[in-house]
């Protein structure tokens, strides 16, 4: 079976404000339902890379992109790009848990509404599949009026996560999304992202290289802005072809 | 040991000044509370809320003018200043974030806070008391909201600040255009913030009145009119205690009481909101 490519990034390059250059030369693709995780030391530009894929970045003045990023056989980065709708179908989730003050039910809702539905009917039975796709409905179900910020740091994540879902994106980008949390919360954001796969495409930026193995297909390694090595991830894991990814991944430094 | 001993001598010579300039501060607070609830008290009556003023050394008669046109004109002062203060904060806070201009108006806004109220009285007078003739209630109004708007602005930048900026990513990573992502998630984070800022202004101009003598004046009979000079607590209290007659001095103790309450009451109102907000 071939795989079909969901985003790829040609040539990238990414400047932050003041001509930093973070991000050099970057090509790399992610697959359709796959997981695809980007590893690297801290500053390496993992997170800039992500933050280009729903173009995060222009939210700051002074950001320059050069190169493309192709989804749906266009090319994102073009002036034209209506960013509102490009992030409706490449959702985030960030590293520490970014609920809305407002209740569970409302902050699920959130996206529904911005894409102008309004119907209470309707609206229930989206909210009521996003969270149960976030695994987190049975937790939930009696308290959908209260505020999210009731709720435990594991169970936000997941909220965030299903109110990502709720608008049915193509792409979903989690920037070290177990980071801020304890082991049992992460084994359940991990298991959820393997579930995922089946309708979203995931591109992950993870800390942690046990969780890229555990739960991506692909792996990218990342340092000081470039993209040493793409591949499947049992072979970045296992027999990397260039010396720094091995280095990395037996931590001899990091 | 010499040097320990020096350490401690000046250790306790600054707790012993401090202490002491805290406790000269406090006892005149105390004094100055403590006279006004004595004399409050005793010359509070239902009359002062019922009745207008009588004619000059007639005894008897109430504030009721005077209560009146000081809701009218602190509530119109709240109407123009919250949302200019509100809107300028905002500005200040999520669209010119970082720039120059920010940073200026910021400082202002923080002069503006400790510009003595009185000049801006005789500059509302300027503007919108000699041009129109007469004293009025609009000009009072005015001089009052241009007293809360640095306050509310620098209130409602400061709050919309602590809201993380990870809130609003999340926002528009879900496709929310920049006026949706503040109205629907930075304002509602930030609102306890923003209604105690709010009502710690209307508190701070609800005791003011040299900027009132200048632009409302005072005004004897009962009056709706905001066209016309209208009468304000505070003025009124300052008209009966430079009088000569004891009723005068009685009402003027019995409006100082009510107004301290009101502004105390609004003030612990606004921390109650803080406290309840971070716990």
């Amino acid at each position: 079976m071939t795989e079909k490519k969901e985003i790829e990034a040609r040539e990238l390059n990414f400047y932050y404000a003041g001509n930093v250059h973070a991000l050099k030369q970057i090509t790399m693709h992610a697959y359709k339902n796959s997981v695809t995780a980007l590893i690297g030391p801290s500053g390496c530009g993992k997170t800039t890379l992500l933050r280009c894929f729903n173009r995060m970045h222009d939210l700051y003045p002074g950001n320059r992109y050069e190169g493309e990023i192709i989804f749906q056989e266009r090319n994102i980065l073009s002036n034209g790009t209506d960013l509102i709708s490009l992030r409706s179908s490449i959702g985030m989730v960030f590293q520490k848990p970014t609920p809305f003050p407002m209740t569970i039910f409302d902050n699920i809702a959130y996206g529904l509404r911005l894409k102008g539905i309004k119907k209470r009917a309707d609206l229930s039975e989206r909210v009521e599949k996003a969270i149960r796709n976030a695994a987190l409905w049975d937790e939930v179900k009696d308290k959908l009026n209260v505020s999210a910020y009731e709720l435990s740091g594991g169970q936000q994540q997941r909220l965030v996560i299903a109110r990502a879902l709720a608008v049915e994106p193509e792409v979903l980008l989690f920037d070290e999304p177990t980071s801020a949390l304890d082991p049992i919360s992460t084994a359940k954001i991990e298991e959820l992202i393997i579930n995922l796969k089946s309708s979203v495409s995931i591109i992950i930026v993870t800390h942690n290289m046990q969780q890229a193995a555990r739960i991506s297909d692909r792996t990218g390694f990342m340092m000081l802005g470039e993209l040493i090595e793409f591949g499947r991830t049992d072979k970045i894991f296992t027999t990397p072809t260039e010396k720094l990814t091995e280095e990395y991944i037996t931590g001899r430094f990091g | 040991m010499n040097r320990e001993r020096k350490r401690k001598l000046e250790s306790l010579t600054a707790l012993f000044l401090s202490t002491l300039a805290a406790g000269f501060g406090l006892f005149w607070l105390v004094f100055i509370l403590g006279d006004v609830l004595i004399h409050g008290i005793g010359a509070l009556n239902l009359s002062l809320f019922m009745n207008d003023p009588t004619p000059a050394g007639v005894s008897g008669g109430g504030l009721r003018n005077a209560f009146m046109g000081q809701l009218l004109i602190t509530f119109f002062a709240t109407l123009i200043g919250v949302p200019i203060g509100v809107l300028g904060g905002t500005f200040l806070a999520e669209y010119a974030r970082g720039t120059t201009i920010s940073r200026v108006v910021s400082i202002l806004a923080d002069i503006m806070v400790s510009v003595p109220s009185i000049v801006i009285g005789t500059f509302v007078y300027a503007i919108l008391v000699r041009p129109v003739g007469h004293f009025n209630g609009w000009a009072g109004s005015v001089a009052l909201a241009i007293i809360m708007i640095p306050v509310v602005l620098r209130t409602t930048e400061d709050m919309l600040s602590l809201v993380p900026w990870t809130l609003r990513e999340a926002a528009f990573a879900l496709g929310a255009p920049y006026y949706k992502v503040i109205i629907q998630v930075v304002y509602r984070g930030a609102a306890t913030g923003i209604l105690t800022g709010i009502l710690l202004s209307i508190a701070r101009v609800a005791g003011e009145t040299a900027p009132l003598l200048f632009t409302s004046f005072n005004n004897a009979f009962f009056s709706l009119d905001m066209n016309r000079p209208m009468a304000s607590l505070t003025a009124s209290i300052f008209q009966y205690a430079m009088g000569p007659y004891d009723d005068w001095h009685a009402q003027a103790w019995a409006a100082s009481f009510v107004i301290t309450l009101v502004v105390l009451a609004i003030t612990i109102l606004g921390k109650v909101i803080i406290k309840w907000r971070f716990k």
